[in-house]
């Protein structure tokens, strides 16, 4: 167990280090974005606008929230990987070690998720200042540190089977950018129609989203889809190893 | 001399090209085996599945004693590899590539620091140490991809082509690290399409070819049984003709029966291009 623990600190390790050179623009890059969705959505389109009981903005920041965790922990899982296999190829180092495939697995989950808290976090308090009456609960912390997690595990999975630099961009432009848009980040799913509100709980977005908006503004929190969550989470790393497997011994 | 790599009928398939095809290996403990063979022969591809990197289609590999595929974790704790392309984290410097290793083969760290300060001395790095490996010369890169590579004390060392890209200096520089690593207890198995440097370095030479081993001695028995002496006749400045001696008499005998308009006569000591180039038909080089 505590081999297993280091041997998982030891994958984390050297992301970390690679992470010292560059995390003041990795924070800053992976900040605009979400900063411009708020002051676009929340600010220019959803001003005077209010949705049930509260107005557009205090409805937006937690979609906000998720959204940038799920980018940011993705992307920062999934580009350092596919650095490591196609760039560095120092992958091969990993595999060829006494590091088991699911402590790798694991490791290389870590550098996402710190990324996609750091700068969720970020938003979050950038949220508080605009939004007071936001609750910041340890649910809301709990469902936010899960959704990194597993959107990590996500972007690592990707970055296992999809093989090449232009995969990943087609990857990017077709699933991950129209999941933050649609995964009721910006807009109520209750307003869609039946068939449209299906297809989005298939994603794990939504699931977030859901449970961060909840915790944020007070509602029932939506457990199940928290388990959702964490399911989608096992689905990933099983792929994971899985796609390991496949190649090396 | 202790069997420490054995392959049997080891095959690898992707699609239909046989990439490695029913291969039988033998390699010593404290040799310096040589892979010898063109592009696309099938030299990496044997490398990563004795490595444990890619599984093999058919056949086994035993190192140690232990089977690759089903004992894959003891044969990692005993072998070193150094990948055709350098595979450090190039944004770190050659220290934090090391203590990467070193955490990898989970050693302590009091044994990390001394390890780490010992192999740089070894290998001569001590003074890049601090310095980001993308700063280095292709050669300072090589020897910091081995260093790496030589941090969990490996019984044996593959190395795959591993002076391709350095100049004169640094490929003998090379050498004689490999050399004195080798007499310092560490098998090694290399690649390479350099007959010079097969020739230098090896015990023992296999000669790769579309996936099969066509030939396999020490450089000096396979030599002997095509001629250790080579004469080219270079007919009307086009075409080349070779003819192998087993000694410099017999090849004198046949220069002299040589009609007299036969233009350039090369005599020369026979090398293993000659063995590959009459056992395939073609250039290691390619073509
Ligand atoms: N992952 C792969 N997928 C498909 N084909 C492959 C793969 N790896 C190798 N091959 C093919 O297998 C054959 C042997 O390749 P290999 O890399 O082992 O040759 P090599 O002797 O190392 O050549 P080089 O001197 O160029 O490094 C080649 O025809 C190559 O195209
Ligand atoms: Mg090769």
């Amino acid at each position: 167990m505590l081999d297993t623990i280091k041997d998982i600190y030891s994958v984390f390790w050297v992301d970390l280090r690679n992470l010292r050179h560059h995390w003041r623009s990795a924070i800053v890059t992976s900040l605009v974005q979400p900063l411009l969705y708020l002051v676009a959505f929340g600010y220019g389109l959803g001003g005077g606008v209010r949705i049930g009981e509260v107005s557009y903005l205090a409805f937006v920041i937690p979609g906000i929230v998720a959204l940038t965790s799920f980018s940011t922990s993705f992307n920062g899982a999934a580009s350092k990987l596919q650095i490591d296999r196609f760039f560095y190829k120092s992958f091969d180092e990993l595999l060829i070690s006494p590091v088991s495939l699911y402590s790798i697995v694991a490791g290389k989950t870590l550098i996402g998720t710190l990324r996609g808290s750091i700068s969720s976090i970020a938003i979050l308090l950038v949220g508080m200042f605009l939004m007071p009456t936001l609750e910041v609960s340890p649910l809301f912390l709990l469902a936010l540190f899960v959704s990194c997690f597993v959107f990590s595990l996500f972007g690592v999975f990707i970055a296992l089977v999809i093989d090449s630099h232009h995969g990943m961009s087609t990857f990017n432009n077709l699933v991950i950018l129209p999941m933050t848009f649609l995964c009721g980040t910006f807009f109520s799913l209750n307003e869609l129609p039946e068939p449209a509100k299906v297809a989005l709980y298939i994603l794990p977005l939504t699931h977030a989203s859901q449970s961060l908006r909840a915790a944020a503004l007070g509602y029932p929190f939506p457990w199940l889809s928290l388990l959702v969550l964490a399911g989608f989470g096992i689905a990933f790393f099983v792929g994971c190893i899985v796609a390991l497997r496949k190649t090396s011994v | 001399m202790e069997e420490f790599i054995v392959a049997e009928r080891l095959t690898k398939k992707y699609g239909n090209i046989n990439a490695v095809d029913g291969l039988d290996l033998v390699v010593y403990s404290g040799e310096i085996f040589g892979f010898l063979g063109p592009n696309g022969a099938g030299k990496t591809t044997t490398i990563r599945m004795m490595t444990t990197l890619t599984k093999p289609t058919d056949g086994r590999v035993h190192i140690n004693g232990f089977d690759v595929v089903h004992d894959a974790c003891k044969v990692r704790e005993v072998i070193g590899v150094v990948q055709q392309h350098i595979s450090l984290d190039r944004d770190l410097t050659v220290r934090e590539n090391m203590e990467y290793h070193a955490r990898l083969r989970r050693l302590k760290p009091a044994e990390r620091k001394k390890r780490i300060s010992e192999l740089l001395d070894y290998v001569g790095l001590s003074e890049y140490a601090d310095r980001m490996v993308d700063a280095l010369s292709g050669g300072m890169k090589k020897r910091a991809a081995i260093v790496c590579s030589l941090i969990h004390n490996p019984k044996v060392l593959f190395l795959d082509e591993p002076t391709v890209g350095l100049d004169a200096q640094g490929r003998r520089r090379l050498w004689d690290l490999v050399r004195r690593l080798n007499s310092d207890g560490t098998t090694i198995f290399l690649t390479t399409h350099y007959i010079e440097e097969a020739e230098a370095l090896c015990r023992r030479v296999g000669i790769m070819h579309r996936g099969r081993l066509i030939a396999l001695d020490t450089p000096l028995a396979l030599r002997r049984k095509l001629g250790l002496i080579a004469v080219e006749t270079i007919v009307g400045n086009r075409e080349t003709h070779y003819q192998f001696f087993a000694d410099r008499a017999e090849a004198n005998r046949y220069v002299q029966s040589l009609p007299p308009d036969v233009g350039t006569v090369i005599i020369r000591e026979s090398n293993l291009e000659d063995v590959f180039v009459v056992q395939t038909g073609e250039k290691v080089g390619g073509g």
